[in-house]
């Protein structure tokens, strides 16, 4: 064992070409990633692997001592992660070590058939491992990026805009799901209290199917905002959505629903004891077809 | 023992309800508003409930049973400043207090008693003219 490492320290420099030389082959996407930062991670993986600390054994690979390179292999595989590289080119990596490696050993371990296959076996599981082992944190760093481009999503479609004093309009863009809905609720509500409005518009055109646990979700959030004492008006209701709320047996009876934004907006205006009038003698200008052009 | 004070303003009953509500003390909050309606002939009671954090159905409950009691007595209610968590526990809790009318602070929740009061019921209420 301790001959092993032993041999893999002295032979490093070997090792590290016929390693890349190695990679080199199989590599597909070469624009990828650069083969100075290839040549990087892998010397470091090298280095790491031959020089443990002491009382670590290839043989167990979660023990304490190869922390550093389980850390050095999360880090690789977030690099390749940001570069766009397939979780069995990042697990390719690993397995082209390899060939160098037995090669190395059958060339070096020439005492006994039986030294030379408990080695080769040794070298064979610890690699699989660290390979195990990247594919998972690769997949790990894939997850965290995806979570925190959900998360970027949802705070985008949720925004609160505010149409006039007092007035608030939620535009929901995208299918409701049960965390969308949450936020949508939590939104709306520290947006009323924050601009004390009383009238919030929830407009629905962006949405496109309401089924009965999307309608739950929407009567959830008028009521809550009810008991806040703002009072919330639903618009953009298309009409297949409306044939299907009627045919799935919805009650919304108890809550104001006007067809398009702007019908809901005069609404709340007209609530809040306002109107809308037109300057006299300034007409929208008709625009005229050009004269001159055939 | 510890009481909620009820304040008077005119014919309004103001409730502030600063500390956290719990069972004895809303039962007793109940009792003292009913006593306090009917022995002052009010013709509102505002309870604002800004300061309010926690909520149970037996906090909701006992507040519809408030206003239910104050409209016995000739009195409407208005529960004024409810916080969104507050709001959002109700909802998943399946209270929607029908009964109770709210506003957002206590000004306008003022506004709506004074304006129901001398009959012009027009803020806020279900039947305005479009």
């Amino acid at each position: 064992m301790v001959k092993l490492l032993k041999m893999m320290r002295e032979n490093q420099e070997r090792l590290l070409t016929d390693w890349l030389n190695g990679l080199k082959a199989i590599a597909q996407r070469r624009d990828l990633i650069s083969d100075v930062e290839v040549r990087e991670q892998a010397r470091k993986i090298l280095t790491l692997i031959s020089n443990p600390p002491p009382d670590t054994v290839l043989e167990d690979f979660s023990s304490e001592g190869w922390q550093t390179v389980r850390d050095q292999l999360m880090a690789i595989s977030i690099s390749r992660v940001a570069h766009g590289s397939s979780p069995s080119e990042t697990a390719q990596f690993l397995f082209s070590l390899k060939p160098p490696m037995f090669k190395l050993i059958r060339e070096q371990l020439t005492t006994t058939p039986d030294e030379l296959f408990r080695e080769i076996d040794v070298t064979n599981n610890f690699i699989d491992a660290m390979a195990l082992h990247i594919a998972e944190s690769y997949i790990e760093s894939r997850d965290k990026v995806i979570a925190r481009q959900q998360e970027e999503m949802l705070e985008l479609s949720t925004p609160v805009v505010t149409l006039w004093d007092g007035i608030l309009a939620l535009p929901v863009i995208g299918t409701l799901d049960s965390t969308r809905a949450q936020m949508v609720m939590e939104s709306l509500l520290q947006a009323i209290v924050q601009t004390n409005s009383r009238f919030a518009i929830l407009d629905i055109t962006g949405v496109p199917t309401v089924d009965t646990l999307v309608a739950q979700h929407l009567l959830k959030t008028i009521t809550a905002a009810r008991l806040m004492g703002a009072e919330c008006i639903l618009s953009g209701i298309r009409p297949q959505i409306a044939q299907t709320i009627v045919h799935l047996g919805i009650n919304l009876n108890d809550i104001v629903t006007r067809s398009k934004l702007a019908d809901a907006f005069r609404l709340a205006l007209d609530r809040s004891g306002r109107t809308v009038t037109q300057k006299p003698g300034n007409h929208t200008p008709v625009t005229a077809p050009a004269a001159g052009v055939s | 023992m510890e009481r909620i004070p009820i304040l008077r303003i005119g014919t309004l009953l103001l409730v502030t309800i600063q500390v956290d509500l719990y069972d004895d003390l809303a039962l007793r909050l109940q009792d003292d508003l009913s006593n306090r309606i009917a022995e002052l002939e009010a013709t509102g009671v505002l309870i604002d409930i800004s300061g309010l954090e926690i909520v149970d159905s037996f906090i909701g409950r006992t507040l519809a049973n408030i206003a239910a009691i104050a409209r016995v007595l000739d009195a409407e209610t208005v529960v004024v400043g409810m916080q969104p968590a507050v709001a959002i526990t109700l909802v998943e809790l399946g209270m929607s207090l029908p009964g109770i009318r709210t506003a957002l602070n206590v000004d306008l929740g003022m506004e709506y008693l004074r304006q129901a009061a001398t009959g012009e019921n027009g803020v806020g209420t279900d039947h305005y003219a479009e």
